[in-house]
């Protein structure tokens, strides 16, 4: 049997490439796939610990997180379009419109 | 000893295509990685006797959410961004941060992480399946943050729309 602490150790790991994504990355549909990896991270920790308290209730917050991951790709990608609509750019460094 | 090796297997190709998703220079590159990676982790649900959620993990996300994200990838258009720099300034500093994270959050899990042993036996019941013990959880104990969930739903599509809308009147 596998350890729990594994499956930590492997959401640690993916929760850690996921920062560095959003982090490093100028384009900023890269920066949304990051935070899809940060949340699966979450899902892995958040599934391993449900098994380990033999308790359903960790699986349903994944599928909360999932809803959650699905509201903001939608209203994320909408913002993305409406940003290269006026700004014909989608780097993250040229949009400092608030940037005094 | 199966299982830990598909475990391992599963890691690294889960790993392996993060790492790739946030080097790639094209988006569409990325988007096929994350797809891979997204598979990777459904895989690991499925060790854990989660298939209600690995069938939502293959359908929402792989079926639903990386088909958006490849939509919006070939509207905006990508030749310019292929000759840019892929990384921000800012880079280095971001790599030390995110790298001391990590050591964190490791050094926590090898301190404190030893006693998490996952028992043998599967999480439910073999006569009462997973999606149904989650329907039931859901529909009884949960059944308000369903609803918020619902109304969450909703509100993200309505700004979606808003969002991509050409003009506003």
């Amino acid at each position: 049997m596998i350890p729990a602490e594994y499956y930590l150790y492997l959401g640690s790991g993916l929760f850690t490439i996921g920062v560095i994504g959003v982090l490093t990355r100028r384009n900023v549909l890269i920066i949304l796939m990051s935070i899809e990896l940060i949340l699966n991270a979450v899902n892995i920790n958040l599934i391993a610990l449900s098994q380990y308290f033999h308790a359903v209730d960790g699986q349903v917050f994944a599928i909360f997180v999932i809803t959650d991951a699905a509201a903001e790709a939608a209203v994320g990608l909408g913002l993305i379009i409406a940003l290269f609509r006026n700004k014909e750019t989608v780097n993250a460094d040229e949009i400092d419109l608030l940037k005094w | 000893m199966l299982e830990l090796t598909t475990f391992i297997l599963l890691s690294i190709v889960t790993l392996i295509s993060a790492i790739l998703v946030i080097t790639r220079r094209n988006a569409v590159h990325s988007v096929i990685w994350l797809i891979v990676t997204l598979f990777g982790v459904g895989g690991i649900y499925l060790l854990q006797h989660a298939e209600f959620v690995f069938a939502v993990q293959i359908i929402l996300y792989v079926g639903g959410i990386m088909v958006l994200f490849l939509f919006v990838v070939m509207l905006v258009n990508l030749d310019v961004a292929l000759k840019q720099a892929r990384f921000a300034r800012q880079w280095p500093v971001a790599l030390v941060t995110a790298v001391l994270l990590l050591a964190q959050l490791a050094y926590v899990l090898y301190n404190h992480g030893r006693g998490l042993n996952l028992p043998p036996r599967p999480l439910v019941a073999a006569t009462a399946g997973n999606t149904q013990a989650i329907g039931m959880a859901l529909y009884q104990n949960y059944m308000l943050p369903v609803e918020i969930a619902s109304v969450l739903l909703l509100v993200a599509m309505i700004g979606a729309v808003l969002m991509a809308k050409r003009k506003l009147e």
